[in-house]
């Protein structure tokens, strides 16, 4: 396995029951993660990108019916781990999580101190004073007061918890953070704060980030790398700097083109339709029937094509 | 015809000195403690057949204007007039005819429709409340107002689960539609909706807008949401309106500090902007006790000591163009 990689995510599948059969909310995702770098995983709602954080740190529901794929963390597979290795050496150690409004599910009966130093004692049996001091460092990295530490959370503003709850993820000093939608509550102002803290923790701390998020503008902050998920697949992995400058697959041009600018002459465009259901997706490109490029090719799954080192599920590129 | 006739004609909507106090209440007998300034003196009007964008973080008011105009909310003080008769001191059987005339569209389209009625008949509920016509005139205008927004005669009797988040936008946008209304509150419309269906909605808003003659006030959090589709924006700041111009002027010109900020603040998906923010100092501070003086100064990067003790007065700084603060010429 090449190592030069802190992530590389092959295959990686997750389907769930229900009623009227199995949801595909992950199938098929694929892309590579360098050390120090940041990711940003884009959909819309509902394309399964909180399943896909789900799949990585193994935090399953019960109805799940399908889960599989490989996983390389810093050069180990660990889809094939037992639970026990998976809950000793990968999940809140090496990899760890700040889920989709994290910032309204911090436990209001306990100080936000304690909340943040309580993966130390659990994930590295250190003492309860360590811990704290710990908390405190990391207090200081995603700029909340030290003081704060004997703070409720109903005390502190949207920002500052979820300020909290970057800090519980980074407390363990893992390699990799996934942040599920880490600003979409907040305010613009806010949310400009949020990102300004994340770029200061990737320099200081050598921790990469897998950013899932809808908001194309605010990702491009951040990004090193877009991979664009469409309807519980990748659709395209890019460079961050080729993806905003010309992205390639058509729903990732259209995504970009629906994104209102600022003074500009031109007006934003939307895509009309709606995303599959998941229940049964369509046997070709998921997204044909909302393409304009459309051709008879695409009532068969296109493969993933390589355009000069981007990856494009697209029969456009198939040469 | 005199003067404040011709006004008259050219404002459908006069907000002046708006404010909505809500009582905070603590302790066993529930006394109200403290008052949250939710609007503090509010003065605005909205022309006919234009959009007034207002914009604004979480809390600062907007939506409790946007509710009060439309006397959902019933203010602490102030007047609002709507074609030159003040609805504030209305009864409510005087009330009732006007409610026909002004319309919400809310941001959570789903929590506003009956999950148990065919979405047909909601469309056409207000006729019903307000009744108007035969109950299958009443479908027929229903039938005619989802096709407007783009949804099939079909649809009118499927149920609010079966749409996606557009389509139920669209449907909600129906059913203000369905009275024939003139002014139509419209509070984050789009802000639930994911980015690449936004200018559908704000599109077909337009067209209506058109084709109706109608009046918006267009509520969002976001200034580069409302940029397309208002005619003046007006800015919010903590129960205060800090600024408003002309969609122009004030994009390319913004004059306060905290609209300065805003603008600065939105993100732009491109490859090689990875500038730093705007950042303004700490959060906004509870409307239970605003600042004194102008109520940014405890945030704003160019306050002077008068911006801490006296309170900017909101004024035409330059033609059309209303602002608060003390460090405009
Ligand atoms: N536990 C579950 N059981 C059944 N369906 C689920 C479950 N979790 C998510 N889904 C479905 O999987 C799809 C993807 O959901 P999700 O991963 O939350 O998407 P996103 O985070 O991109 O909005 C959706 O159709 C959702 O309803
Ligand atoms: S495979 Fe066909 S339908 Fe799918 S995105 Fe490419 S051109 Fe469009
Ligand atoms: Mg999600």
């Amino acid at each position: 396995m090449p190592t030069e990689n802190l992530l590389s995510i092959k295959d990686l599948v997750l389907h769930f029951n229900t009623q009227k059969g199995p949801v595909q909310a992950v199938d098929g995702v694929f892309f590579d993660l360098g050390y120090k770098e940041a990711v940003v995983v884009l959909g819309e709602s509902g394309c399964g990108k909180s399943s896909l954080a789900k799949a990585l740190l193994r935090l399953l529901p019960r109805n799940v019916s399908k889960y599989g794929g490989q996983v390389y963390l810093e050069g180990n597979e660990i889809m094939g781990m037992d639970e026990e290795q998976f809950r000793q050496n990968i999940r809140w150690v090496r990899m760890s999580l700040v889920p989709q409004a994290a910032m309204n599910s911090l436990n209001p009966v306990l100080k936000v101190g304690d909340q943040v130093a309580e993966p130390m004692i659990v994930h590295h049996g250190v003492k309860k004073e360590e811990a704290y001091n710990q908390a405190a460092k990391m207090f200081q990295h995603v700029g909340v007061p030290v003081d704060f530490l004997d703070r409720y959370a109903f005390e502190l503003s949207g920002g500052m918890r979820q300020r909290v709850a970057i800090a519980m993820a980074l407390v363990t000093a893992p390699a990799l953070v996934i942040l599920d939608e880490p600003t979409s509550a907040l305010d613009v102002l806010t949310q400009a704060n949020i990102f300004n803290v994340l770029k200061r923790l990737k320099k200081e701390l050598e921790v990469s980030f897998v950013l899932i998020t809808h908001d194309i503008a605010t990702s491009s902050e951040l990004a090193d790398r877009v991979a664009v998920m469409y309807a519980g697949q990748i659709v395209e992995v890019s460079d961050a700097h080729r993806f905003f400058s010309e992205p390639l697959h058509p729903y990732s041009r259209m995504l970009m083109a629906s994104v209102p600018r600022l003074r500009a002459n031109v007006e934003p465009e939307f895509i009309t339709g709606q995303p599959p259901s998941l229940l049964n997706p369509p046997k070709g490109c998921r997204f044909a029937s909302r393409c304009p490029k459309r051709f008879a090719k695409c009532t068969e799954e296109p493969p993933v094509a390589n355009v000069d080192g981007i990856q494009v599920k697209c029969w456009l590129y198939t040469s | 015809m005199t003067n404040t006739n011709l006004q008259e004609q050219k404002d459908l909507l006069v907000v002046r000195n708006l404010k909505k106090y809500f009582p905070v209440r603590s302790g066993l007998l529930q006394r109200t403690s403290a008052w949250v300034q939710a609007v503090d003196n509010v003065s605005f009007t909205v022309k006919r057949g234009e959009t007034l964008g207002m914009v604004g973080e979480s809390g600062c008011g907007k939506t409790t204007i946007g509710r009060t105009v439309l006397r959902l909310v019933e203010p602490t003080s102030g007047e609002v007039s709507f074609e030159g008769r003040d609805i504030i001191k209305m009864g409510q059987r005087d009330l009732k005819p006007l409610r026909r005339d002004m319309q919400i569209i809310f941001q959570d389209p789903y929590a506003s429709l009956n999950p148990r009625m065919p979405i047909g008949e909601s469309v056409m509920e207000g006729l019903h409340i307000h009744n108007i016509g035969q109950p299958k005139e009443r479908w027929e205008v229903a039938i005619k107002m989802l096709k407007k927004v783009g949804l099939e005669e079909y649809h009118a009797r499927r149920y609010p689960h079966e749409f996606s988040g557009g389509q139920r936008q669209r449907i909600g946008i129906a059913r203000a539609l369905a009275l024939n209304p003139k002014f139509i509150v419209c509070d984050e419309p789009v802000s639930a909706l994911d980015v690449s269906i936004q200018s559908q909605v704000l599109n077909i808003l337009k067209d209506l807008q058109d084709e109706f003659g109608l009046t918006f006030l267009f509520i969002a959090h976001n200034l580069s949401v409302v940029e397309h589709i208002s005619d003046r924006v007006a800015v919010m700041y903590l129960g205060k309106m800090v600024e408003l111009a002309d969609r122009d002027a004030l994009y390319r010109e913004p004059l306060h500090p905290y609209t300065q900020a805003l603008l600065s603040a939105i993100p732009i998906p491109h490859p090689n902007i990875k500038r730093e923010r705007t950042i303004l100092k700490g959060d906004v501070p509870s409307p239970l006790n605003p600042p004194k003086g102008c109520r940014f100064h405890t945030r704003c990067p160019i306050a002077i000591d008068q911006c801490s003790q006296v309170e900017p007065e909101f004024r035409e700084a330059r033609p059309g163009h209303w602002v608060a603060c003390w460090k405009v010429e």
